[in-house]
Protein backbone atom coordinates (compact mmCIF):
# COMPACT_ATOMS: atom_id res chain seq x y z
CA UNK A 1 0.00 0.00 0.00
CA UNK A 2 1.03 3.38 -1.09
CA UNK A 3 0.83 6.13 1.59
CA UNK A 4 1.79 10.08 0.54
CA UNK A 5 2.02 12.65 2.93
CA UNK A 6 1.77 15.65 1.25
CA UNK A 7 3.67 18.85 3.27
CA UNK A 8 6.58 18.26 5.75
CA UNK A 9 5.11 20.60 8.64
CA UNK A 10 4.39 19.78 12.35
CA UNK A 11 1.05 17.69 11.13
CA UNK A 12 2.89 15.77 8.22
CA UNK A 13 5.89 14.98 10.31
CA UNK A 14 4.51 13.93 13.26
CA UNK A 15 1.85 11.60 10.88
CA UNK A 16 4.52 10.00 9.10
CA UNK A 17 6.44 9.50 12.01
CA UNK A 18 3.82 7.98 13.98
CA UNK A 19 2.86 6.09 10.98
CA UNK A 20 5.87 4.66 10.47
CA UNK A 21 6.55 3.14 13.86
CA UNK A 22 2.79 1.95 13.42
CA UNK A 23 3.51 -0.15 10.46
CA UNK A 24 7.60 -0.68 10.92
CA UNK A 25 7.08 -4.28 9.84
CA UNK A 26 4.65 -3.52 6.93
CA UNK A 27 7.39 -1.10 6.07
CA UNK A 28 10.39 -3.36 6.34
CA UNK A 29 8.57 -6.01 3.98
CA UNK A 30 7.92 -3.78 1.83
CA UNK A 31 4.15 -4.69 2.38
CA UNK A 32 3.51 -0.44 3.03
CA UNK A 33 5.57 2.68 1.59
CA UNK A 34 5.95 5.97 2.77
CA UNK A 35 6.08 8.75 0.64
CA UNK A 36 6.69 12.39 1.75
CA UNK A 37 6.73 14.99 -0.47
CA UNK A 38 8.16 18.97 1.06
CA UNK A 39 8.36 22.38 -0.61
CA UNK A 40 11.67 22.42 1.75
CA UNK A 41 14.27 20.25 3.30
CA UNK A 42 14.47 22.38 6.10
CA UNK A 43 11.68 21.93 9.15
CA UNK A 44 10.87 25.20 10.78
CA UNK A 45 9.80 25.66 14.98
CA UNK A 46 7.24 28.29 14.08
CA UNK A 47 6.34 29.19 17.56
CA UNK A 48 9.86 30.25 17.98
CA UNK A 49 9.43 33.43 16.02
CA UNK A 50 7.66 34.81 19.05
CA UNK A 51 11.12 35.09 20.80
CA UNK A 52 13.02 35.85 17.56
CA UNK A 53 11.08 38.80 17.31
CA UNK A 54 11.24 39.60 21.28
CA UNK A 55 15.32 39.22 20.80
CA UNK A 56 15.41 36.13 22.97
CA UNK A 57 16.00 33.35 20.40
CA UNK A 58 18.32 33.38 17.17
CA UNK A 59 16.97 32.73 14.04
CA UNK A 60 19.41 29.45 13.47
CA UNK A 61 17.20 27.47 16.55
CA UNK A 62 14.45 27.48 14.62
CA UNK A 63 15.20 24.74 12.09
CA UNK A 64 16.42 21.17 11.72
CA UNK A 65 17.03 19.11 8.80
CA UNK A 66 13.80 17.53 7.64
CA UNK A 67 15.44 14.38 7.11
CA UNK A 68 16.98 14.01 10.38
CA UNK A 69 13.49 13.87 11.64
CA UNK A 70 11.86 11.91 10.03
CA UNK A 71 12.17 7.82 11.03
CA UNK A 72 14.14 5.59 8.56
CA UNK A 73 12.06 3.72 6.10
CA UNK A 74 10.15 6.77 5.35
CA UNK A 75 10.75 8.26 1.68
CA UNK A 76 11.58 12.10 1.49
CA UNK A 77 11.61 14.37 -1.37
CA UNK A 78 12.18 18.17 -1.76
CA UNK A 79 9.30 18.35 -4.66
CA UNK A 80 6.22 20.36 -3.77
CA UNK A 81 2.93 19.22 -5.37
CA UNK A 82 1.50 21.25 -8.31
CA UNK A 83 -0.96 19.24 -9.52
CA UNK A 84 -3.61 17.13 -6.94
CA UNK A 85 -5.37 14.29 -9.08
CA UNK A 86 -7.72 13.15 -7.04
CA UNK A 87 -9.66 11.48 -8.91
CA UNK A 88 -7.01 9.18 -10.09
CA UNK A 89 -5.16 8.78 -6.86
CA UNK A 90 -2.34 10.51 -8.56
CA UNK A 91 -0.45 14.06 -7.61
CA UNK A 92 2.19 15.85 -9.96
CA UNK A 93 5.09 17.30 -8.61
CA UNK A 94 6.92 21.24 -9.55
CA UNK A 95 10.02 18.35 -10.91
CA UNK A 96 7.53 16.85 -13.09
CA UNK A 97 7.27 13.73 -11.06
CA UNK A 98 3.97 11.82 -10.85
CA UNK A 99 3.35 10.19 -7.52
CA UNK A 100 0.70 7.56 -7.50
CA UNK A 101 -1.17 6.61 -3.62
CA UNK A 102 -3.46 4.29 -2.23
CA UNK A 103 -3.60 6.74 0.29
CA UNK A 104 -2.86 10.53 0.50
CA UNK A 105 -2.57 12.90 3.21
CA UNK A 106 -2.62 16.74 2.85
CA UNK A 107 -0.94 18.94 5.36
CA UNK A 108 0.44 22.20 3.41
CA UNK A 109 -0.63 24.66 5.57
CA UNK A 110 -1.32 28.14 5.64
CA UNK A 111 0.29 31.50 4.83
CA UNK A 112 0.12 35.22 5.97
CA UNK A 113 -1.63 37.36 3.28
CA UNK A 114 -0.60 40.53 4.44
CA UNK A 115 -0.89 41.95 1.27
CA UNK A 116 -4.82 41.46 1.35
CA UNK A 117 -5.06 44.93 3.18
CA UNK A 118 -4.06 47.92 2.05
CA UNK A 119 -0.57 49.41 3.97
CA UNK A 120 -0.55 46.60 6.09
CA UNK A 121 2.78 45.49 5.47
CA UNK A 122 4.88 48.55 5.09
CA UNK A 123 2.96 50.05 8.62
CA UNK A 124 2.81 46.97 10.93
CA UNK A 125 5.54 44.52 12.54
CA UNK A 126 4.63 40.87 13.08
CA UNK A 127 5.97 37.59 14.05
CA UNK A 128 4.42 35.04 11.33
CA UNK A 129 8.02 34.72 9.07
CA UNK A 130 11.84 34.80 9.71
CA UNK A 131 11.25 38.27 8.01
CA UNK A 132 8.80 39.34 9.53
CA UNK A 133 9.99 38.62 13.10
CA UNK A 134 13.48 40.52 12.61
CA UNK A 135 11.84 43.67 11.42
CA UNK A 136 9.46 43.17 14.74
CA UNK A 137 12.90 43.16 17.20
CA UNK A 138 14.43 45.69 14.96
CA UNK A 139 11.54 48.00 15.07
CA UNK A 140 10.74 47.34 19.08
CA UNK A 141 14.51 47.87 20.17
CA UNK A 142 14.31 51.31 17.93
CA UNK A 143 11.20 52.48 19.39
CA UNK A 144 11.16 55.53 21.40
CA UNK A 145 8.09 55.32 22.92
CA UNK A 146 4.45 56.43 22.16
CA UNK A 147 1.24 53.97 21.66
CA UNK A 148 1.25 50.73 20.78
CA UNK A 149 -2.03 49.95 19.23
CA UNK A 150 -2.47 45.28 18.68
CA UNK A 151 -4.75 44.56 15.54
CA UNK A 152 -5.78 41.08 14.56
CA UNK A 153 -6.55 39.85 11.31
CA UNK A 154 -9.14 37.10 10.68
CA UNK A 155 -8.16 34.23 9.80
CA UNK A 156 -5.45 33.68 11.77
CA UNK A 157 -2.82 30.90 12.73
CA UNK A 158 -2.02 30.88 16.70
CA UNK A 159 -4.78 32.39 18.45
CA UNK A 160 -2.97 33.03 21.34
CA UNK A 161 -0.28 35.32 19.48
CA UNK A 162 -2.58 38.49 20.07
CA UNK A 163 -2.78 38.22 23.86
CA UNK A 164 0.88 36.93 24.13
CA UNK A 165 2.18 39.59 21.95
CA UNK A 166 0.94 42.24 24.04
CA UNK A 167 1.54 40.84 27.45
CA UNK A 168 5.44 40.03 26.62
CA UNK A 169 5.91 42.88 24.95
CA UNK A 170 4.45 45.57 28.17
CA UNK A 171 7.39 43.34 29.85
CA UNK A 172 10.06 43.87 27.20
CA UNK A 173 9.49 47.64 27.57
CA UNK A 174 8.78 47.44 31.02
CA UNK A 175 12.27 45.89 31.46
CA UNK A 176 13.65 48.70 29.27
CA UNK A 177 12.31 51.43 31.97
CA UNK A 178 10.14 52.84 29.22
CA UNK A 179 6.58 52.25 30.27
CA UNK A 180 6.01 55.89 31.38
CA UNK A 181 6.83 56.42 27.87
CA UNK A 182 4.85 53.46 26.38
CA UNK A 183 1.02 52.88 26.27
CA UNK A 184 -1.06 49.94 25.15
CA UNK A 185 -4.52 49.56 23.29
CA UNK A 186 -5.75 46.12 22.07
CA UNK A 187 -8.26 45.36 19.79
CA UNK A 188 -10.46 42.10 18.75
CA UNK A 189 -12.45 41.14 15.59
CA UNK A 190 -15.52 39.77 18.65
CA UNK A 191 -17.10 41.18 20.91
CA UNK A 192 -14.62 39.93 23.66
CA UNK A 193 -10.89 39.96 23.91
CA UNK A 194 -10.30 36.70 22.74
CA UNK A 195 -11.85 33.52 21.02
CA UNK A 196 -11.96 31.67 24.24
CA UNK A 197 -14.44 33.36 26.62
CA UNK A 198 -12.51 32.16 29.51
CA UNK A 199 -9.21 33.33 28.06
CA UNK A 200 -11.02 36.68 27.52
CA UNK A 201 -12.55 36.87 31.20
CA UNK A 202 -8.47 36.56 32.58
CA UNK A 203 -7.15 38.73 30.14
CA UNK A 204 -9.61 41.40 30.77
CA UNK A 205 -8.30 41.62 34.74
CA UNK A 206 -4.57 41.57 33.23
CA UNK A 207 -5.28 44.30 30.99
CA UNK A 208 -6.89 46.23 33.98
CA UNK A 209 -3.72 46.09 35.61
CA UNK A 210 -1.16 47.11 33.30
CA UNK A 211 -3.94 50.27 31.95
CA UNK A 212 -4.10 48.20 28.82
CA UNK A 213 -7.35 49.85 26.84
CA UNK A 214 -9.27 48.01 24.80
CA UNK A 215 -11.65 48.20 21.41
CA UNK A 216 -13.86 45.06 20.39
CA UNK A 217 -15.36 44.45 17.14
CA UNK A 218 -12.28 45.72 15.50
CA UNK A 219 -11.52 44.06 11.88
CA UNK A 220 -9.17 45.59 10.47
CA UNK A 221 -10.16 47.67 6.79
CA UNK A 222 -6.78 49.80 5.61
CA UNK A 223 -3.73 51.32 7.26
CA UNK A 224 -2.81 54.79 6.85
CA UNK A 225 1.19 54.94 7.38
CA UNK A 226 0.86 58.92 6.79
CA UNK A 227 -1.61 59.50 9.29
CA UNK A 228 -0.52 56.41 11.46
CA UNK A 229 -4.02 55.22 11.66
CA UNK A 230 -5.08 52.26 11.40
CA UNK A 231 -9.12 52.25 10.43
CA UNK A 232 -12.13 49.08 10.87
CA UNK A 233 -14.49 47.97 8.83
CA UNK A 234 -16.69 48.53 11.55
CA UNK A 235 -16.14 52.46 10.70
CA UNK A 236 -13.50 53.03 13.96
CA UNK A 237 -10.16 53.69 14.16
CA UNK A 238 -7.23 54.20 16.17
CA UNK A 239 -4.10 56.01 16.18
CA UNK A 240 -0.56 54.50 16.68
CA UNK A 241 2.73 54.98 17.19
CA UNK A 242 3.53 51.42 16.47
CA UNK A 243 1.33 49.24 15.04
CA UNK A 244 1.51 45.34 15.93
CA UNK A 245 -0.55 43.94 13.32
CA UNK A 246 -1.26 39.87 12.97
CA UNK A 247 -1.73 39.51 9.76
CA UNK A 248 -5.15 37.45 7.82
CA UNK A 249 -4.00 34.02 6.65
CA UNK A 250 -5.17 31.71 3.69
CA UNK A 251 -4.15 28.23 2.97
CA UNK A 252 -1.79 27.75 0.66
CA UNK A 253 -2.21 28.79 -3.51
CA UNK A 254 -1.59 25.14 -4.81
CA UNK A 255 -5.01 24.18 -2.38
CA UNK A 256 -7.06 26.92 -4.22
CA UNK A 257 -5.57 25.98 -7.75
CA UNK A 258 -6.52 22.77 -7.59
CA UNK A 259 -9.98 23.99 -6.41
CA UNK A 260 -9.63 21.44 -3.45
CA UNK A 261 -10.90 24.41 -1.24
CA UNK A 262 -12.24 28.11 -1.45
CA UNK A 263 -9.34 30.38 0.54
CA UNK A 264 -7.10 27.31 -0.02
CA UNK A 265 -8.84 25.34 3.20
CA UNK A 266 -9.99 22.10 2.34
CA UNK A 267 -13.39 20.46 3.36
CA UNK A 268 -13.05 17.36 5.68
CA UNK A 269 -15.09 15.64 8.32
CA UNK A 270 -14.22 17.01 11.52
CA UNK A 271 -14.14 13.48 13.31
CA UNK A 272 -12.20 11.37 10.82
CA UNK A 273 -10.43 13.95 8.68
CA UNK A 274 -11.39 12.60 5.76
CA UNK A 275 -11.91 14.90 2.52
CA UNK A 276 -15.22 15.59 1.68
CA UNK A 277 -16.57 12.87 -1.01
CA UNK A 278 -13.42 11.07 -0.87
CA UNK A 279 -12.62 7.74 1.08
CA UNK A 280 -8.81 7.35 1.09
CA UNK A 281 -7.95 11.33 0.90
CA UNK A 282 -7.60 13.19 4.04
CA UNK A 283 -6.09 16.49 5.41
CA UNK A 284 -4.63 17.72 8.27
CA UNK A 285 -3.82 21.12 10.55
CA UNK A 286 -3.71 24.27 9.21
CA UNK A 287 -5.34 22.57 5.79
CA UNK A 288 -8.46 21.75 6.85
CA UNK A 289 -11.85 24.06 7.10
CA UNK A 290 -12.47 22.73 10.64
CA UNK A 291 -13.99 25.43 12.84
CA UNK A 292 -11.22 24.94 15.31
CA UNK A 293 -7.61 27.12 16.10
CA UNK A 294 -5.51 26.96 13.39
CA UNK A 295 -2.21 25.61 15.54
CA UNK A 296 0.41 23.60 15.99
CA UNK A 297 -0.91 21.27 18.65
CA UNK A 298 -4.27 20.72 16.28
CA UNK A 299 -2.27 19.77 13.71
CA UNK A 300 0.04 17.23 16.40
CA UNK A 301 -3.35 15.97 18.00
CA UNK A 302 -4.70 15.41 14.34
CA UNK A 303 -1.82 14.09 13.21
CA UNK A 304 -2.01 11.31 16.44
CA UNK A 305 -5.34 10.23 15.15
CA UNK A 306 -5.07 10.24 11.74
CA UNK A 307 -1.66 8.12 12.04
CA UNK A 308 -4.00 5.39 14.29
CA UNK A 309 -6.57 5.48 11.82
CA UNK A 310 -4.40 5.06 8.61
CA UNK A 311 -2.35 2.31 10.09
CA UNK A 312 -5.44 0.77 11.00
CA UNK A 313 -6.65 0.81 7.66
CA UNK A 314 -3.37 -0.77 6.58
CA UNK A 315 -3.87 -3.88 9.08
CA UNK A 316 -7.59 -4.03 9.55
CA UNK A 317 -9.26 -2.60 6.83
CA UNK A 318 -11.02 0.31 8.73
CA UNK A 319 -10.05 3.44 10.95
CA UNK A 320 -10.69 2.97 14.35
CA UNK A 321 -10.98 6.70 15.90
CA UNK A 322 -12.29 9.86 15.97
CA UNK A 323 -10.47 13.20 16.58
CA UNK A 324 -11.95 14.87 19.79
CA UNK A 325 -10.99 18.51 18.51
CA UNK A 326 -8.44 18.46 21.56
CA UNK A 327 -5.87 21.80 21.56
CA UNK A 328 -3.57 22.80 23.71
CA UNK A 329 -2.22 26.33 23.86
CA UNK A 330 0.94 27.96 26.17
CA UNK A 331 -0.39 31.45 26.69
CA UNK A 332 2.75 33.22 27.53
CA UNK A 333 1.63 36.23 30.30
CA UNK A 334 4.49 38.28 30.49
CA UNK A 335 8.67 37.22 30.24
CA UNK A 336 8.33 34.66 32.81
CA UNK A 337 4.98 33.58 33.61
CA UNK A 338 2.40 31.34 31.36
CA UNK A 339 -0.88 29.32 31.53
CA UNK A 340 -2.45 27.37 29.50
CA UNK A 341 -6.25 26.70 27.11
CA UNK A 342 -6.38 22.78 26.71
CA UNK A 343 -10.05 21.92 25.07
CA UNK A 344 -11.72 19.79 22.85
CA UNK A 345 -14.97 19.46 20.90
CA UNK A 346 -16.77 19.16 24.12
CA UNK A 347 -15.45 20.46 26.58
CA UNK A 348 -14.17 24.10 27.09
CA UNK A 349 -10.76 25.43 28.36
CA UNK A 350 -10.42 26.56 31.94
CA UNK A 351 -7.08 28.91 31.98
CA UNK A 352 -5.71 28.67 35.39
CA UNK A 353 -3.60 31.66 36.72
CA UNK A 354 -0.78 32.19 35.19
CA UNK A 355 2.60 30.55 37.02
CA UNK A 356 6.38 30.99 36.37
CA UNK A 357 6.86 26.61 36.33
CA UNK A 358 4.36 26.60 33.18
CA UNK A 359 6.56 29.70 31.67
CA UNK A 360 9.48 27.19 32.55
CA UNK A 361 7.78 24.31 30.94
CA UNK A 362 6.98 26.08 27.65
CA UNK A 363 10.91 27.03 27.66
CA UNK A 364 11.60 23.49 27.71
CA UNK A 365 9.02 22.70 25.18
CA UNK A 366 10.99 24.97 22.63
CA UNK A 367 13.47 22.03 22.68
CA UNK A 368 11.08 19.21 23.47
CA UNK A 369 9.45 20.26 19.85
CA UNK A 370 11.83 18.37 18.00
CA UNK A 371 10.71 15.28 20.38
CA UNK A 372 7.30 16.16 19.33
CA UNK A 373 7.65 16.20 15.46
CA UNK A 374 9.54 12.90 15.49
CA UNK A 375 6.65 11.86 16.81
CA UNK A 376 7.91 10.69 20.28
CA UNK A 377 5.96 13.22 22.97
CA UNK B 1 -27.03 32.86 -8.69
CA UNK B 2 -26.74 33.51 -5.09
CA UNK B 3 -25.27 30.78 -2.92
CA UNK B 4 -26.09 29.44 0.61
CA UNK B 5 -23.30 28.30 2.40
CA UNK B 6 -23.50 26.44 5.87
CA UNK B 7 -20.44 26.85 8.73
CA UNK B 8 -21.07 23.89 11.35
CA UNK B 9 -19.39 25.69 14.05
CA UNK B 10 -21.35 23.87 16.61
CA UNK B 11 -19.42 22.47 19.65
CA UNK B 12 -16.33 24.69 18.70
CA UNK B 13 -14.93 27.04 21.46
CA UNK B 14 -12.11 28.62 19.02
CA UNK B 15 -12.08 30.21 17.43
CA UNK B 16 -15.72 30.74 17.84
CA UNK B 17 -18.86 31.38 15.78
CA UNK B 18 -18.64 35.16 15.02
CA UNK B 19 -14.95 34.54 14.20
CA UNK B 20 -15.84 31.87 11.31
CA UNK B 21 -18.26 34.11 9.92
CA UNK B 22 -16.39 36.92 9.76
CA UNK B 23 -13.47 34.60 8.13
CA UNK B 24 -15.95 32.78 5.80
CA UNK B 25 -17.74 36.43 4.37
CA UNK B 26 -14.53 36.89 2.72
CA UNK B 27 -14.80 33.85 0.37
CA UNK B 28 -17.90 34.31 -0.66
CA UNK B 29 -19.63 36.92 -3.44
CA UNK B 30 -22.08 39.89 -2.66
CA UNK B 31 -25.84 38.69 -2.30
CA UNK B 32 -24.54 34.85 -1.00
CA UNK B 33 -25.44 33.89 2.21
CA UNK B 34 -24.02 32.34 5.11
CA UNK B 35 -25.87 30.03 7.46
CA UNK B 36 -24.46 29.93 11.27
CA UNK B 37 -25.19 26.48 13.52
CA UNK B 38 -23.94 27.41 17.10
CA UNK B 39 -24.39 25.88 20.43
CA UNK B 40 -22.88 28.85 21.77
CA UNK B 41 -25.98 31.32 23.40
CA UNK B 42 -23.80 34.18 23.03
CA UNK B 43 -24.02 33.66 18.96
CA UNK B 44 -27.59 35.01 18.58
CA UNK B 45 -26.94 38.51 20.22
CA UNK B 46 -22.67 38.71 19.01
CA UNK B 47 -23.80 37.99 15.70
CA UNK B 48 -26.50 40.38 14.98
CA UNK B 49 -24.12 42.81 16.48
CA UNK B 50 -21.43 42.79 14.16
CA UNK B 51 -23.29 42.05 11.27
CA UNK B 52 -25.46 45.34 12.16
CA UNK B 53 -21.88 47.32 12.71
CA UNK B 54 -20.54 46.08 9.96
CA UNK B 55 -23.11 46.75 7.21
CA UNK B 56 -24.06 43.20 6.04
CA UNK B 57 -27.79 41.50 6.69
CA UNK B 58 -29.50 39.22 9.01
CA UNK B 59 -31.90 37.18 7.24
CA UNK B 60 -32.64 35.06 10.27
CA UNK B 61 -32.16 33.94 13.74
CA UNK B 62 -33.75 30.12 14.71
CA UNK B 63 -33.05 27.99 17.42
CA UNK B 64 -33.69 24.41 17.43
CA UNK B 65 -32.97 21.54 20.05
CA UNK B 66 -29.88 24.00 21.66
CA UNK B 67 -28.58 24.75 18.03
CA UNK B 68 -28.79 27.97 16.89
CA UNK B 69 -29.32 28.97 13.14
CA UNK B 70 -28.27 32.24 12.33
CA UNK B 71 -28.70 33.38 8.95
CA UNK B 72 -26.39 36.64 7.29
CA UNK B 73 -26.53 37.80 3.68
CA UNK B 74 -23.27 39.83 2.78
CA UNK B 75 -24.41 42.78 1.70
CA UNK B 76 -20.88 44.75 0.58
Amino acid sequence: MRILIVGGGMGGTILANNLARRLKNELKTGKVKITMLSASDKHMYQPGLLYVALGRMATDELYRDQASLLEPGIEFQVDPVEEFHLDKNQVKTKGGKTHSYDLIAIATGSRPVPEAIPGFAENSINCYTEAAALKFHKTISEFKGGRVVIAVGVPHKCPMIPPEVTFTLYDYFKDRGMLDKVSFHYTYPIGRLHSLEPVSNWMKGEFAARNITTETLFNIKEIDGAKKVIRSEEGSEAKFDLLVAVPAHKGMEVIEKNNLGKGGWIPVDKLRLTIEGRTNAFALGDTTNIPISKAGSTAHFEAEALAENLASIVKIGSPVRDYDGKVFCFIEAGKDRATYAMFNYNNPPDPKPPTKSIHWFKMAYNQLYWASARGLL
Amino acid sequence: MAQKKVIDARGTFCPGPLMELIANIKLVNVGDELEVLSTDQGSQSDIPEWVNKVGHQMVSTTEQNGVWHIVVRKAK
